[in-house]
């Protein structure tokens, strides 16, 4: 049977995930029925609805427009964020438009009868310092709750990653930790040791002013270029320039830009691979650990949501057009449940969508497409939940959060009851598995995510479970699919220091301000956060009102 | 026809006979308990059975030879499933007594059957007189053989379900050689071999594939016996019977021992008792046993037990096996007490009754999900669930073979926020065990210890803080959800006794 572009079932596996998952799984594979489930995603319904020519007509407009003081365009973390701000600042005639049908974006989560799961984001890692706007939301939610003997901010127990936290899957055996240990030589070891003093020592460098050269939001560490010229080499040259040769070390590093930033350490820059490792800690000192819950990064979302009353925030609707008028914006926009236009003119206006989005919507870009637009570079992800009706069996180290297999090419998988308050193991679970498309050809990545269909995703994401869990097939009992085409900015060497991203925080005209991850250049929750609370403070400053800031 | 080797036949059967009641009689006391009983009741209802089976002898008229090889087939394959049959029974479904003397009045019902027939076959062959005693000797040798062999060598080396295949199997083999034997007397033996075959290859198969099964796989791994095995979704479950009682192992860990329990549960439950300043209403976390709701009943003025065990197969068997219902006093059933089968954390976690003590009697954190059970969220859970003067008291290992494991249970109380008194108490089946009083605030004793004690009295309660210096605190991390260093403790110093 062909499954996507006439590939059989073992091809599929191995051109996605790699021989050596294609070997250990379909020699296993005995003939099954299909796991019932669906793709969830909008992704190709919506990229016409937003690209005029792409075979759909020009979307209508509304003959009667409505006023607002502040209108949000995009309700991921960014957008909320703006809402959260704005809202703490008492402005009341607000409306944040959201085009999918929750709000969230890519940090969104889902619920079945087994358990919340995340879409998308699910961690936070503990904040450093009790300031800034994470640490403020996290005190809002009574998630800070003292702090350490180390200075840094204490943080519930029951919201950081519970023990047992990583395993690692290498032929047959599961192995604690991520990095994989077992069997590793003395000079693997040792080069291990020197990288990790290598990442202590750079976190705790500062710059002339004092300023820490990897910090929590970027936009607060140093610009100097001494540090910022490691933006222009890629990861990868960067460990091949500091001797470090070690194969499982190399690994380990790859993994870690794969799984935050969606593409390998030779595509990514070194100065964003060591902000990586660096900017959670400052020499010794550590953060408390990564934060997460069974939504995942859906509970900071619901949080953030929680300032905005219901007339507040719409979902599906689509903000199509953006057209400066009269010292404000002239926003269209499209309803899509009740397949009717929408027209508003607002004061002041967050765009709080990614850049290639915004070369569409914001009007004078249409005609004057502004340079910078282009050095933004997204990647392509799939993110599969998966219900079974019991943990899944495997040999050697007990089932963990975080569950990765070496081999293969996927991320592996989260369990979204990890961080249940029971003391059980036993009963049904939701895993949510992993996949970034990594390749250098984002488009043609794009084009590999949209054309494998339901059938595909279900062979891979069974395969990949197989090879480490025998007998997994008679457990899963539904798998629902998420294609997110342009998931997450991807720090690309030269983009996060090349210029584009401060180019692009610029707002138009004192009323057009601009909040999204990508303008950090890196896709994290604390970045999307900053980068909202930073546009609705520029919104304040429009409307004259005086506030403190949250953001130092 | 061979008459020395048919008189070897009568010594085979007299023993497999033997050796099958013994087996039906250890069976029914380790199952049901009160061995002299269930032993003798057992024997008896043998012994009838086998005048039964004598007296129907006289209805079989033609064909003697061939009945008899197939009664001695049928004794075979009943005898040799009989104690594999009867654990399953047991195990699996209510009706074990049942089972147990339907299976002894068969066997008992074949076996009398057998001698009569071989003797009227024989008849023919040998003098009456000397018929008689030789059948008689090769039959009481047989007897002997059994009686010797059962206790000092099969149940020790085979266990009772291999013992019972291998007879089986021995059985069997001697149908099947009797065929030749009986040879001119049977007619067409086709058929009859054939059977024959098909009984031994089945006693076979069980016997060497059985060594497989879990049940073969726990009889040899517990030093006892195992007299009951059931998985429930969360665990295993296992009753071993010795000399000295019966003891409980929750997969493959011991809950207790009949024998020395009373000290451990003793030790476990009074001191919070007469610490805290009430004890009306009495929290119990794991304890589906029943063990510590026994003592906690020793107060009168106790109005409320809450029982929170994860597992409903454990305290149903603490509730319907009469032996532990006996052990733990019926405390299952009293009306004080309330069974509520849900996870102890979710239920901290999600109510919002309050408690005057708390006694926490969970597994000892050998796995990452027990350990859970053992963290500062734990404790904290717990505490809000805590009445004004609300007591509680914690298992938490041994402080002799897993000292920092202990300490580290204190040293996470404390950092919940928790007075505590650490004291340990000897508990022969465990070694040196160790608990924890603990508190909100400090608490000083308010109320005697209940008569009928047979471990403490005031003078050991007192005693029970002192920790001699192999014992005495040592430095311990706090165990928390995102580290359980409990577990890596636990393990790494279980390691070294195990
Ligand atoms: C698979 C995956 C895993 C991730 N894991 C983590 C993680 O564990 N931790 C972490 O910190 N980060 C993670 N991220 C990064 C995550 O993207 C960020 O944390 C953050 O949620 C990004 O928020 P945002 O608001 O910048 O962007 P987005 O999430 O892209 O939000 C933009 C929103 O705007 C809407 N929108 C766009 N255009 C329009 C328009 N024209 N009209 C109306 N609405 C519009 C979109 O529908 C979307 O909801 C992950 C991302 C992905 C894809």
């Amino acid at each position: 049977m062909g499954l996507t572009g006439g590939l059989t079932r073992r091809e599929l596996v191995a051109a996605f995930l790699g021989a050596a998952v294609a070997n250990a799984s379909c020699r296993k594979e005995r003939p099954r029925a299909q796991v019932p489930g669906a793709l969830v995603d909008r992704a190709v319904e919506t990229g016409h609805r937003l690209r005029p020519g792409s075979g759909t007509a020009p979307l209508p407009r509304a003959k009667e427009i409505q006023n607002v003081e502040v209108l949000i365009a995009g309700g991921g973390v960014a957008g909320l964020s703006a809402a959260w701000r704005l809202r703490g600042a008492g402005v009341k005639d607000l409306l944040l438009l959201e085009l999918d049908e929750a709000l969230g974006g890519t940090a969104r989560s889902g619920k079945n009868a087994v358990s919340a799961f995340p879409w998308g984001a699910h961690y936070l890692p503990a904040p450093l310092q009790d300031r800034g706007p994470a640490a403020k939301l996290l005190h809002e939610m009574g998630a800070i709750t003292g702090t350490r003997d180390d200075g840094t901010p204490e943080i519930a127990e029951q919201l950081l990653v519970c023990e047992p936290d990583e395993r690692l899957f290498y032929r047959g055996a599961w192995y604690p930790g991520l990095y994989l240990r077992a069997g590793a030589s003395a000079d693997d070891l040792a080069q291990l040791h020197r990288f990790e003093r290598r990442m202590v020592a750079l976190s705790a460098l500062r710059d002339g002013r004092g300023r820490k050269v990897f910090a929590v939001p970027l936009e607060e560490g140093s610009d100097d270029a001494e540090w910022t010229a490691l933006d222009r080499i890629s990861m990868a040259e960067w460990l091949e320039r500091e001797g470090f040769t070690s194969p499982r070390l190399r690994w380990y590093v790859d993994y870690a830009c794969r799984d935050d930033y969606g593409a390998p350490a030779e595509r990514i820059s070194a100065w964003a691979g060591l902000w990586y490792f660096c900017a959670r800690r400052d020499g010794e000192k550590e953060n408390a650990g990564f934060l997460t819950w069974p939504e995942g990064n859906g509970r900071l979302v619901r949080q953030l949501s929680s300032s905005l009353l219901p007339k507040q925030h719409r979902t599906n609707v689509l903000v199509h057009t953006l057209e400066p008028k009269d010292g404000g914006w002239l926003a269209h926009a499209w309803d899509a449940q009740k397949k009717a236009p929408l027209g508003f003119f607002a004061r002041q206006v967050v765009f709080a969508g990614p850049r290639f989005v915004a070369g569409y919507v914001v009007a004078p870009w249409r005609t004057a497409r502004p340079g910078f637009l282009d050095a933004f570079v997204y990647g392509p992800w799939a993110v599969a939940n998966v219900t079974l009706n019991q943990l899944p069996l495997g040999r050697g180290y007990p089932i963990c959060w975080d569950n990765v297999f070496y081999e293969s090419r996927s991320l592996g998988y989260v369990v979204a009851t990890h961080q249940r308050e029971v003391a059980t193991d036993v009963g049904p679970t939701v895993l949510t598995w992993y996949y970034p498309l990594d390749g250098a050809d984002v488009r043609a990545e794009r084009q590999r995510l949209l054309q494998a269909d339901y059938n595909a995703w279900e062979a891979l994401v069974m395969a990949d479970l197989r090879a480490a869990h025998p007998g997994v097939d008679d457990l899963v009992t539904r798998i629902e699919v998420m294609r997110w085409g342009h998931a997450m900015i991807r720090p690309v060497p030269g983009f996060v220091w090349g210029g584009a991203r401060t180019k692009a925080q610029a707002s138009i005209g004192g009323s057009l301000h601009f909040a999204h991850s990508d303008l950090g250049g890196l896709a994290l929750f604390e970045e999307a956060n900053w980068h909202g609370v930073r546009a609705a403070e520029q919104v304040l400053a429009a409307l004259g009102r005086s506030v403190s800031s949250w953001l130092g | 026809m061979n008459r020395s080797l048919l008189f070897l036949t009568v010594l085979v059967i007299a023993t497999c006979g033997l050796v099958y009641e013994l087996i039906a009689g250890t069976l029914a006391s380790y199952l049901i308990g009160d061995s002299v009983t269930q032993f003798s009741t057992a024997i008896g209802v043998y012994l009838s059975a086998l005048g039964l089976g004598a007296y129907l002898s006289r209805f079989i008229e033609r064909a003697v030879a061939r009945r008899f090889v197939e009664i001695e087939l049928a004794v075979a394959f009943v005898g040799g499933i009989s104690a594999p049959l009867l654990f399953l029974c047991f195990s699996f479904t209510g009706g074990f007594r049942v089972a147990l003397y339907l299976v002894v009045i068969a066997i008992g019902t074949l076996v009398g059957l057998e001698i009569p027939l071989l003797l009227r076959i024989l008849k023919d062959l040998v003098r009456f007189k000397d018929l008689v005693s030789q059948v008689l000797t090769f039959d009481y040798a047989g007897a002997l053989v059994a009686s010797l062999l059962f206790p000092l060598i099969l149940v020790p080396k085979l266990g009772l379900v291999r013992t019972s295949l291998l007879f089986g199997l021995v059985n069997g083999a001697v149908g099947l050689w009797s065929t030749w034997l009986l040879r001119p007397a049977l007619g067409e033996v086709q058929r009859l071999r054939l059977k024959a075959v098909g009984v031994c290859a089945l006693l076979f198969v069980g016997f060497v594939m059985g060594e497989r099964l879990t049940w073969f796989y726990e009889d040899q791994l517990y030093a006892d016996d195992v007299v009951m095995a059931k998985s429930s979704p969360y665990q295993r479950i296992v009753v071993t019977r010795g000399r000295r009682g019966f003891s409980l192992f929750l997969n493959g860990h011991l809950q207790f021992a009949s024998v020395d329990e009373y000290r451990y549960h003793e030790a476990l439950v009074h001191p919070a008792m007469v610490y805290a300043p009430s004890h009306r209403h009495v929290l119990i976390l794991g304890g589906g046993d029943g063990l510590a709701a026994r003592e906690v009943l020793r107060y009168p003025d106790v109005e409320t037990i809450t029982l929170v065990d994860l597992d409903d197969a454990v305290t149903t068997l603490g509730t319907t096996w009469d032996e532990l219902a006996e052990q733990n006093g019926h405390s299952l059933t009293n009306r004080k007490l309330k069974i509520v089968n849900t996870d102890a954390m979710q239920f901290l976690a999600e109510g919002d009754g309050k408690y005057d003590v708390v006694v926490v009697d969970f597994p000892d954190p050998n796995n990452f999900s027990l350990g859970k059970l053992y963290t500062t969220r734990f404790y904290r859970l717990l505490k809000r669930r805590l009445a004004p003067g609300g007591t509680v008291v914690i298992q938490s290992t041994s402080p002799l073979f897993a000292r920092q494991t202990y300490w580290c249970v204190v040293q996470t109380l404390e950092a919940a926020g928790f007075w505590t008194r650490p004291y340990h108490a000897l508990v022969p089946s465990f070694g040196e065990w160790g608990y924890v009083l603990a508190a909100p605030e400090p608490r000083s004793r308010v109320h005697p210890l209940p008569p009928g004690l047979r471990f403490l009295d005031d003078e050991t309660l007192e005693g029970m803080t002192k920790f001699p210096p192999d014992m005495s605190r040592v430095p311990a991390e706090v165990n928390r959800l995102n580290n359980q260093v409990l577990v890596h403790y636990f393990e790494e110093e279980w390691r070294k006794w195990d």
